[in-house]
């Protein structure tokens, strides 16, 4: 269970979030709304990018913003990024085993752990390949393995399908579905694709200009009149 | 962090893959190494003229210097000016305690190495706030520091104090050497021996978790910071691991040359070590050692050949701009790559002119 109340960020006269109050609970939710609406703010706050003018973000009972960046990993948050960040000069393996060696696991399972994170996210590929050889779906991937392994309480997924086409979309699509049973992990999805977010999400929650808009089941969420004039305009393409 | 997990850390960086490649790869390559540093080692100093003995201990010092500021840039992507004063630093440490003491020479050397690790982080400690042009400009004015304090303090020659200079300079006692490496040949075989213990430090971190945590930082700190890399630790550790190495190169320098107040660190000597890590190839620890020969050995060669080695300069420059433009990699990337070109190129021409005289039996 995450609670963020409050929640305000400034860039000078910019407001990306402005007094923004939501709760996930468990499972997958979605996080959707225009360019700009300030979703990747929200992750960054998260992840501790970002410092917030006011609010508090409450997950699992404990206060996320008091803690250092580095820190908050080994508490168990885990990302992706909107542009791929699977670490090029490293092999898919050690990519995943920086992630785990710096978690609260220790390291006798570790080559287990890793190897199974691999194979969680469909990877068939030989672990000790460098990630600079691999193509954009299978860097996501990695990116994706990183977040599931050692232990993880909170995965944020910053459009993880960006630029991939439709069949490695669907594949990504169906590792997403499986990460809450797999590591018992609260995730948040953020992407443009509707069609992944509905497949993926029970709840989403809607932000536009740093403001929630709408919140619920995804269904009735993506009907909400408010959320169709934020995300494609006044006219009803739906 | 437990020394265990360095350990398993260590084992599972090996490569579980395909047996073939597995045995070539764990086994010929450590043997071609091992064969090649004992041939450095045992047959090489007795081979080479003094001339030369003299030029490869300077070979493996710098070699030793390149391998540190190839880590710093290569590794972790910090751009550091500063490295010769660093290596000054190490130079007028070991002096110190070589003339104020009579500990054993390895001792000295590692306290050297350790008295630079501490300076050296300092040095480094802009890094934490600063990355690029600007570290680079910081590590700069700190090395052109340290140049102005050498030249009005001067090397300590045997003298009283820290500074341990004595002006009357009627009789200058030398800096004394390894008891069991008094001759050059020797010293250059201890040279040889502590340059591969550096390279074989170095290594233990780079296979690890800290080069793991290096390459990310290196790439993007944000991905570093998400993965729960403590980015400042790592770097200052970076540092420290890089000063360490070029303390202990100064000890072997105040050795080598006896009396290092003849010896100029220029701030110069920073950027063309920079020029010459940047064209033997940062990504590699190889390139450390083709960055010490172009550094100490092709100046000798050039200079038995009649030709001035001003043209270094020239050279170092054009060679800089080689690799920015068309090999990141450097030398050591790209020679094997251009000889497999042209050898594919030979197999080519070969077998365009087979098939007119191949086809008799």
């Amino acid at each position: 269970m995450i609670e963020v109340t409050g929640l305000s960020v400034r860039f000078g006269g910019v407001t990306p979030l402005d007094d923004m109050n939501v709760s996930f609970a468990e499972g997958t939710c979605g996080l959707i709304g225009p360019n700009g609406a300030g979703k990747t703010t929200f992750f960054n706050v998260l992840s501790g990018f970002v410092r917030p003018v006011a609010g508090t973000v409450r997950a699992f009972d404990q206060d996320l913003l008091g803690m250092a960046h580095f820190r908050r990993a080994r508490w168990g948050l885990r990302r992706t990024f909107q542009t791929e960040q699977a670490i090029e000069q490293l092999s898919v393996f050690d990519n995943v085993a920086m992630v785990h060696e710096h978690s609260k696991v220790g390291a006798a399972s570790r080559r287990k752990d890793v190897l199974d994170a691999i194979s969680f996210v469909g990877l068939d590929l030989d672990p000790q390949l460098r990630v600079g050889t691999l193509g954009a779906g299978e860097r996501r991937l990695v990116e994706v393995a990183r977040a599931v392994v050692g232990r993880p309480r909170v995965v944020l997924l910053d459009e993880p399908a960006a630029g991939l086409p439709d069949q490695e979309t669907e594949r990504m699509g169906e590792v997403i579905r499986q990460i809450p049973e797999h590591t018992g992990a609260l995730t948040i999805l953020v992407d443009h694709d509707m069609g992944l977010v509905s497949s993926c999400c029970e709840k989403t929650a809607v932000l536009d200009f740093g403001k929630l808009i709408a919140s619920g089941p995804t269904a009735e969420v993506l009907r909400d009149e408010r959320v169709i004039r934020a995300y494609l305009g006044t006219e009803s393409v739906l | 962090m437990s020394a265990a997990g360095v350990e398993t850390a260590d084992t599972t960086t090996q490569p579980p893959s395909s047996p073939g490649g597995f045995d070539t790869r764990t086994l010929v390559r450590p043997a071609v190494i091992a064969a090649l540093l004992l041939f450095v080692v045992l047959a090489l100093p007795s081979i080479l003229s003094t001339y030369y003995v003299d030029a490869m201990i300077q070979v493996a010092i710098w070699s030793i210097v390149a391998l540190g500021l190839g880590l710093l840039v290569g590794r972790v992507g910090l751009v550091s000016l500063g490295q010769a004063a660093v290596l000054a630093l190490g130079a007028w440490v070991a002096a110190r305690i070589l003339f104020a003491t009579s500990l054993p020479y390895p001792l000295v050397l590692l306290a050297a190495g350790l008295i630079t690790m501490v300076l050296g982080t300092l040095v480094g400690l802009p890094a934490l706030r600063l990355s690029g042009l600007y570290l680079a400009l910081i590590t700069l004015m700190l090395a052109g520091a340290i140049t102005v304090v050498l030249a009005t303090t001067n090397f300590p020659n045997g003298g009283h104090g820290f500074l341990g200079y004595n002006g009357s300079a009627v009789h200058i006692p030398q800096i004394r050497r390894p008891s069991i490496a008094n001759t050059d040949t020797a010293f250059l075989r201890y040279s040889v021996i502590v340059a591969a213990l550096m390279f074989l430090l170095v290594l233990a971190h780079v296979r690890t978790r800290p080069g793991r945590a290096w390459a990310a930082i290196r790439q993007s700190e944000s991905a570093a910071l998400a993965a729960g890399i403590n980015t400042t630790l790592y770097k200052l550790w970076a540092f420290a691991l890089a000063s360490f190495v070029t303390g202990v190169a100064g000890g072997l320098l105040a050795g080598s040359s006896r009396y290092l107040y003849s010896y100029d660190f220029t701030t110069q000597e920073s950027i063309t070590l920079l020029a010459v890590v940047l064209m033997g190839g940062i990504f590699s620890l190889w390139g450390a050692i083709i960055a010490g020969l172009l550094l100490q050995l092709l100046p000798q060669l050039l200079n038995s050949w009649g030709v001035s080695p001003d043209w270094l300069t020239i050279l170092f420059g054009i060679g800089v701009l080689q690799v920015l433009l068309t090999a990141p990699a450097g030398l050591v990337d790209q020679v094997p790559k251009d000889l497999a070109r042209l050898g594919r190129l030979l197999r080519g021409l070969a077998r365009r002119v087979a098939p007119a005289g191949g086809r008799s039996p």
